[in-house]
This record gives C-alpha cells, sequence and structure tokens, in this order.
C-alpha cells in the first residue's frame, strides 16, 4: 500500500497542474500581505468605525494575526476549488489518459488504489493548507508583528489574547483540513463517474458554489436545507475564534464532515470495483 | 498433465442486448504463441480485457495459471505482462520513471540493470531518460512491451502490438515476440489483425466472431485440412476455360487472373482436376497451392 501510496504522490508532484495552487496561494497571500501593509490601517478603519462611535480601541490592531485571519477568511472559499483541481482528476485523469489500463491490471486490487489515491490527495491538501497557514501567518507576524486578535462579527466584537491565537489557528486548520479531505472524497466520487478530467472538477465546484450560495442567503425554504449541506458545516474552523469555543458545534459539524467522508469514499469504492474499464 | 496457462469456460459478456463474448472457450498451453483472431466487434478486446480483471464477465469462467482468476487475482496478475490496445503512459514522466512506476505497482524490486536490459530488448537504449510525451507512437509500442515485460512475467498479452508501427517497427516487434517466445520461454496471447503476422509467429490460434470462438487448433493443421487455393496455370486459357464449364469443376472455379486459373479444392481434387485437364489435351504448366490464413479466415467469416 505504502509503495502505491509513494507512486502516486510521485505522479502528482510531477504534475505542473498540482502547483497551480501553490501559486495561486503564494500570489494572492503576497497580494493581500502587500495590500494590508499599504493600505491597512484605512481598511480597518473603515471596518471599524461602526464601533468607534460606542468605544474607545487602544492598541495594535493591524498585527500578523489579524492578517492572517482575514486572508484564511478570503481563501478559504477558494482552497476547495484548488484542492478539487487536483483530486477531481486522480481517477479520470488516468482513465482519460488511458493510464488505468495499466493501472489496474497490475496486481494490487482496485480498493488499494482509490484508497492509495485519496491518501496521496489528502497529502496534497495538508501540504497546500500548511502552505497557505505558513505563509498567512509566518509572513504576518514578519510583516505586521505580534498582537492581539480583534474578531469581527456582524454582532459582537471577539478580542482574543495574542498568547492563546496560535492554537486556534492551528486547531482552526485541522477543522479545514477536515473540511479540504471531504472535497477531496466527493471530488474523487465524481471523478469515478467520470472518463474525463475536466467533468469532476468542474461539477465538484459546481456543487460547492451552489451549496455556498444557499448557505449565505436568508431564505426561510433555505434555513430548512442548510443544516443538510456540507459547505455549512466546513465553516466550522470559524468558530475556534469565538470565546468561548462552541465545542459541541464543533463535534457535531466534525462528526457529519467525517462522516460525508466515510460516505463518499465508500461510494466511490463500490462504483470503482464494480466499474468496466471500457476507456 | 499440462497445466494451461489460460482456459475460459463459457465465459460470456454483454452490455445490453448486445452480446459482445458468448460462451467462448479456448486454452492456452505453456510456451505458445497463441493467436488471438477476429474482424472488428467480434470480442477480441473485451475478451482480453476479461482476462486483465478491466471488465467482468457476466457468466462463466476464467482460470489462469490453474486457478480461477475471480479468486487469485493478485497471484495471475503478478505473473501476467500486457498491453491493451494502444499503450498509454504518464507523459509527464520519463520514459523510465513510468517503467519504474508500473514495476512497482507489480510488486517488482527494478534494477538499474533490469532498467538498462529492458530498454535495450525493446530497441529504447539511450532514449530512457526522454519524457514520454516526446515518444513517436511507433517509441510508445516498445515502451508499452517495456512496462510489461519489466516484472518478468510469464504470461504476455499483447493486444494489437503492431498497429501503426512502420515494417521495421512491425518486424521488430515480431522478432521481439519470436524471441520471448523461443529464448525467454514465455506464452504469449497475441492478438492481431494482421494475419499474415499471426501467419508466422502463432503455433496455435483461436478465431472469434461475434463472440463465438469458430475455430481452434494448431495454425498448421488448422491450414492444412482446410480447402486449399490452388492456381493452375495452363497453355492455353480459351480450351480451358471451355472444358472447366462444361464439367463440374466449373462449381469449383473461384476466379481467373493472369493467365491462372484459381480453384477451391482438397487436397485430393488437385490430382483429379490436374489429370482432368490433361486428358481434355490441355497443358498445365504450372501448379501453385498455397493455403493463406487470410483467405482461411474470410472463408471462415463468410460461413459464420
Amino acid at each position: 500500500m505504502l509503495a502505491i501510496i509513494q507512486t502516486e504522490l510521485v505522479k502528482i508532484a510531477s504534475r505542473p497542474r498540482s502547483y497551480i495552487g501553490f501559486a495561486a496561494i503564494t500570489i494572492i497571500v503576497s497580494i493581500i500581505h502587500l495590500a494590508m501593509a499599504e493600505d491597512g490601517i484605512s481598511y480597518l478603519g473603515f471596518i471599524t468605525q461602526s464601533f468607534e462611535q460606542s468605544f474607545f480601541m487602544e492598541g495594535k490592531i493591524l498585527n500578523g494575526n489579524l492578517v492572517c485571519f482575514i486572508i484564511l477568511q478570503t481563501l478559504i472559499i477558494q482552497v476547495p476549488l484548488l484542492v478539487a483541481l487536483v483530486t477531481g482528476d486522480l481517477v479520470s485523469g488516468e482513465a482519460a489518459s488511458g493510464t488505468i489500463r495499466f493501472l489496474t491490471t497490475r496486481p494490487v486490487s482496485r480498493t488499494q488504489v482509490l484508497l492509495s489515491k485519496f491518501a496521496a490527495g489528502g497529502i496534497y491538501t495538508l501540504l497546500l493548507l500548511l502552505w497557505l497557514g505558513i505563509l498567512a501567518l509566518a509572513g504576518g507576524l514578519l510583516i505586521f508583528g505580534n498582537g492581539d486578535l480583534v474578531v469581527l462579527k456582524s454582532d459582537e466584537l471577539v478580542i482574543l489574547q495574542q498568547d492563546e491565537v496560535l492554537w486556534r489557528f492551528m486547531a482552526a486548520l485541522g477543522a479545514a483540513f477536515v473540511a479540504l479531505l471531504l472535497i477531496a472524497s466527493f471530488s474523487m466520487l465524481l471523478s469515478c463517474y467520470s472518463d474525463n478530467s475536466i467533468g469532476p472538477i468542474i461539477s465538484t465546484m459546481a456543487v460547492i458554489i451552489l451549496f455556498t450560495i444557499i448557505g449565505t442567503m436568508d431564505i426561510p425554504l433555505f434555513d430548512k436545507i442548510k443544516p443538510f449541506l456540507f459547505t455549512t458545516h466546513m465553516v466550522v474552523w470559524k468558530s475556534f475564534f469565538d470565546n468561548p469555543v462552541p465545542t459541541t458545534q464543533i463535534w457535531q459539524s466534525m462528526i457529519i464532515m467525517v462522516l460525508h467522508i466515510a460516505g463518499f469514499t465508500c461510494l466511490a469504492l463500490f462504483h470503482f470495483n464494480r466499474k468496466d474499464i471500457l476507456s | 498433465m499440462i497445466e494451461k496457462i489460460i482456459e475460459t469456460r463459457n465465459l460470456c459478456k454483454s452490455y445490453g442486448s448486445f452480446v459482445a463474448v458468448d460462451n467462448l472457450n479456448f486454452e492456452v498451453y505453456p510456451g505458445d504463441v497463441y493467436g488471438f483472431l477476429g474482424p472488428n466487434g467480434a470480442g477480441k478486446s473485451t475478451t482480453i480485457r476479461m482476462l486483465l480483471t478491466l471488465i467482468r464477465p457476466n457468466s462463466g469462467e476464467i482460470m489462469m495459471f490453474g486457478k480461477p482468476l475471480s479468486k487469485n487475482r493478485s497471484f495471475i496478475l503478478s505473473r501476467t505482462g500486457s498491453i491493451v490496445e494502444k499503450p498509454d503512459f504518464y507523459k509527464y514522466l520519463t520514459a523510465e520513471n513510468n517503467v519504474r512506476l508500473f514495476a512497482k505497482l507489480s510488486g517488482y524490486q527494478v534494477t538499474e540493470k533490469r532498467i538498462a536490459e529492458i530498454f535495450e530488448l525493446v530497441g529504447l537504449k539511450g532514449r530512457e531518460k526522454d519524457k514520454a510525451k516526446a515518444y513517436s507512437h511507433g517509441m510508445k509500442q516498445r515502451l508499452g512491451l517495456a512496462q510489461a515485460l519489466i516484472h518478468d512475467p510469464d504470461l504476455i498479452i499483447l493486444d494489437e502490438p503492431t498497429t501503426g508501427l512502420d515494417p521495421q517497427g512491425i518486424i521488430d516487434i515480431r522478432n521481439l515476440i519470436t524471441h520471448l517466445s523461443s529464448d525467454l520461454k514465455k506464452t504469449i496471447l497475441l492478438s492481431s489483425h494482421i494475419l499474415s503476422e499471426i501467419e508466422i509467429i502463432a503455433s496455435r490460434m483461436v478465431i472469434i466472431h461475434n463472440g463465438k470462438s469458430i475455430v481452434e487448433g494448431k495454425v498448421t493443421e488448422l491450414l492444412d485440412t482446410s480447402d486449399l487455393v490452388v492456381s493452375f496455370q495452363v497453355s492455353d486459357m480459351e480450351p480451358a476455360l471451355r472444358e472447366i464449364a462444361a464439367s463440374d469443376w466449373q462449381k469449383f472455379l473461384s476466379e481467373k487472373k493472369d493467365g491462372k486459373l484459381v480453384f477451391h479444392l482438397s487436397q485430393k481434387q488437385v490430382a483429379l482436376l490436374n489429370s482432368f485437364l490433361c486428358e481434355k489435351g490441355i497443358a498445365v504448366t504450372a501448379i501453385e497451392s498455397k493455403k493463406k490464413l487470410e483467405d482461411y479466415f474470410l472463408q471462415l467469416i463468410s460461413k459464420n
């Protein structure tokens, strides 16, 4: 199994497409860092002006922790799309290029092949997320320095001491990793049903966009279905920046996401094992 | 008792109402170069895909190396190398890394020596470090053979291995197959549209049509027992044609070309017709009796 995971990682590492995500994150994070360094004070002033009428804020609000939080909030919508770009192609790409015939005529089971692909996709996702976290946090702290994190919400203002920010970022990245694994498993499921590379990637993106739109619109009908959409639970990472941390809600969402991952993976295995390879 | 390398028992596969393979039975023995023949859509590729577990049969059984494929997939595939239709590779990897990757998946610890050996064998020495995307079609076919052979399999299944190759490439692949069979004692299942190729290198063959086996056996025996295509060269065509037309031999006459009369005859009839023409005072200057696989194949297909 390890040997197959290794071959899958070699394939991912050898494809130019795999670096698009890293390049995109690097560019976007750098642009945000640059913009915040240039114009961050006035940007924050605009956001906090409603609060400033009620109370006076003192200290260095624009710091590395806040910039990292802003980046994560901005990028966490786009990162699933970058993950799908690679994981959505893991099976269908092999079918499209014809290499699936060689792959599935080796003395390894299809279950092993698919689970190895999932593991390799998971490792890729983790690296992508770590790159985002390191670049956003380390870069932010380096440019803007440390400080308390002020989290602005629609109806409240949460102030987190700088010494308790790091573990929250770590936990948030952990939750985001589970969320991205969900996307990886979903795109791989679609990938098992397709013989072309683009279909599963576009379909995954379309589902994420559709569910996100439904999730953000305050319409009574949508409110009823929101708890059943996996995108609703994917933003649970933000809860680590609440005070106190809503542990029950986080566990609930994590369990729902893990169940989704298990369900999508089982469905993918069921289909892939029974699939006639005609390409 | 000799262990059969491949044995299919009442193998069936259908897609909806279309029956691709219909109760197919054939046997491949150790050391065979087994020709797998049939017109397009006869069920050759479907059968090969079933042998390689790419598709599942609806019913029937496949035994390979004396064991049922369904229960011994891993063991059987570790002893099998294959090319199914056109060989495709990871274009972004070098040829060598492609082969290494497939060897690894076969559980084979590949060495530098083995890589060098295999690239030399398939005629790609010196091109190991090229990316697969830089390979021509012919080179990809050779690379396909390299990945099929890298783990030193006992059985090699080749589906149309010479498709798209130039004449030299075809000869090279043919020589390689002969080498694998004669010198390395590999068993080879060879599907090909090029009948002359099968005729030259196959020891046994099956011809399938509409998913069914029409005939199976040793190539030499099958060609000997069937009708012969015999051309009689005569000194004077006109009287010969007149005599033939007036006799029962007319029904055996298939064509007239280049001063020759071509008949479909059994071995005995050749002598009888020769006597008949001599009796009628027609000098037979040459008799060419040959039975080509192509004729045999077409004859069988048209009958079925």
